[in-house]
């Protein structure tokens, strides 16, 4: 018997305009601290703007961050 | 589930299909329907008759014929709802949609735009900051109505698209679905909430207690999943939903937990918190864009979908804040008398 491994997936990053970046195809995510965080969707979201409470997923606070910095700029 | 009581004429009129013959007298409900001459929209008997209507293609009930899903007498009578429901949902959005068409921008620039102008009342601060037990028990039997069916409606548009938004569709639908694991599917994540909160999980349990303007919400879904010439207007309710759900659902969850309620019953509000600001880039970005460029006749129902999302949230929002200021019950009957015993 023999066992053919899984062809490597290929990982892409997508960079969202004012928002995360898309990552496919990673099985885990290392932060900053060296600690590794499992990939468990098709498809994860990272955090960019640095404001996240899920970091290092986004949990979408960037729309607060640029909406305050829009009425700044006002 | 069996086939919810009658709130008027016509569910009245839609209690036969209780019975062994699976047809309806269409000339019968047609009439109960025109004889209504306020919107559809603000009706709990016509909301209630679309959603039983379509439920046929869901779940069904224990006590209708399934093969009633495709007779064509039950089909002529929703088609006769669908057209006032769809006219007034147009009407509804019509300032919306037409104030982003035909601008030079890309159309996820003119989603994000349209959400994030969007004024509807405040509920997710209300669930944070104030919701008593009683009344986060009346909305998640208002979320129910959907959320046990979660992403069903929008799955009906799957095979509607084409490349590159069918595949962003169902990148997000796999994960609503749990990415492979029963346990992680969001309606079941939303049945475990229910039930840490004592409530019957149960499919369509509460459904007889949910007014009408709960039920439209549901029924614009399964209204634009069902039909191919809406796939527009249910990629453009799915993104709208998306992408209003990061932030009102990271102060539910805070709400939830205030009330003394665990871990176990945030995790549906902590998981769209997480899943959603995934789910709403690849909405917008990927399979509205997609769409919108590869077939450019369906721009105008995208903006539509986007703008009921928002109109019947905020309609249902300020209906239920207006119950709850008001020390009202926002059911048919308040849930103290659905307590168990």
């Amino acid at each position: 018997m023999t066992w053919r491994r899984r062809s490597p997936r290929s990982v892409t990053v997508t960079v969202c305009p004012d928002g995360p970046l898309l990552v496919r195809g990673a099985d885990e995510v290392i932060d900053e601290a060296g600690v590794a965080h499992e990939v468990r969707r098709p498809c994860v979201a990272l955090c960019r703007c640095g404001r996240s409470s899920l970091a290092p997923w986004c949990d979408g606070t960037h729309k607060v961050v640029t909406e305050e910095a829009a009425k700044r700029n006002r | 589930m069996r086939l919810p009581e009658p709130r008027g004429p016509i569910t009245e009129a839609l209690q036969s299909l209780r019975c062994a013959d699976i047809g309806v007298a269409v000339d019968h409900v047609t009439a109960a329907v025109d004889s209504h001459t306020s919107p559809l929209l603000d009706c709990d008997d016509a909301q209630l008759a679309l959603w039983l209507l379509y439920e046929l293609h869901y779940q069904g009930f224990d006590d209708v014929d399934p093969r009633a899903e495709w007779s064509p007498a039950v089909i002529a009578v929703r088609g006769h709802l669908e057209r006032r429901f769809e006219a007034e949902l147009r009407e509804l959005t019509r300032v919306e949609v037409e104030k982003r068409l035909n601008i030079e921008e890309p159309i996820a620039d003119r989603l994000f735009a349209m959400m994030s102008d969007d004024d509807s009342p405040r509920l997710a601060q209300y669930v944070q900051r104030e919701i008593t037990t009683t009344q986060l028990h009346e909305l998640l039997v208002h979320r129910s109505v959907y959320h046990l069916k979660e992403a069903d409606p929008h799955t009906w548009a799957v095979p509607r698209l084409r490349g590159r938004a069918k595949v962003a569709l169902m990148e997000i639908q796999f994960d609503e679905y749990g990415a492979g694991r029963a346990g992680d599917m969001h309606s079941t994540l939303f049945a475990r909430t229910m039930t840490r909160c004592g409530l019957d999980s149960t499919y369509g349990a509460y459904v007889d207690v949910v007014p009408g303007y709960t039920l439209a919400a549901s029924n614009a879904m399964s209204l634009f999943g069902l039909h191919r010439r809406l796939r527009g207007a249910a990629a453009g309710h799915l993104a709208a939903f998306e992408a209003t759900s990061t932030l009102p659902n990271r102060r539910y969850a805070a709400g939830v937990r205030r009330l003394g309620y665990g871990d176990e019953a945030a995790r549906y509000f902590d998981e769209h918190v997480e899943a959603d600001a995934v789910h709403e880039q690849v909405a917008i970005r990927e399979m509205c864009s997609a769409l919108v460029s590869d077939e450019p006749e369906c721009e105008p129902d995208v903006l539509f979908g986007a703008a009921t999302c928002l109109a019947l949230d905020g309609l249902a929002a300020g209906r239920l804040l207006d119950s709850w200021r008001g020390g009202r019950s926002a059911l048919l009957r308040p849930m103290v008398e659905l307590a168990p015993g």
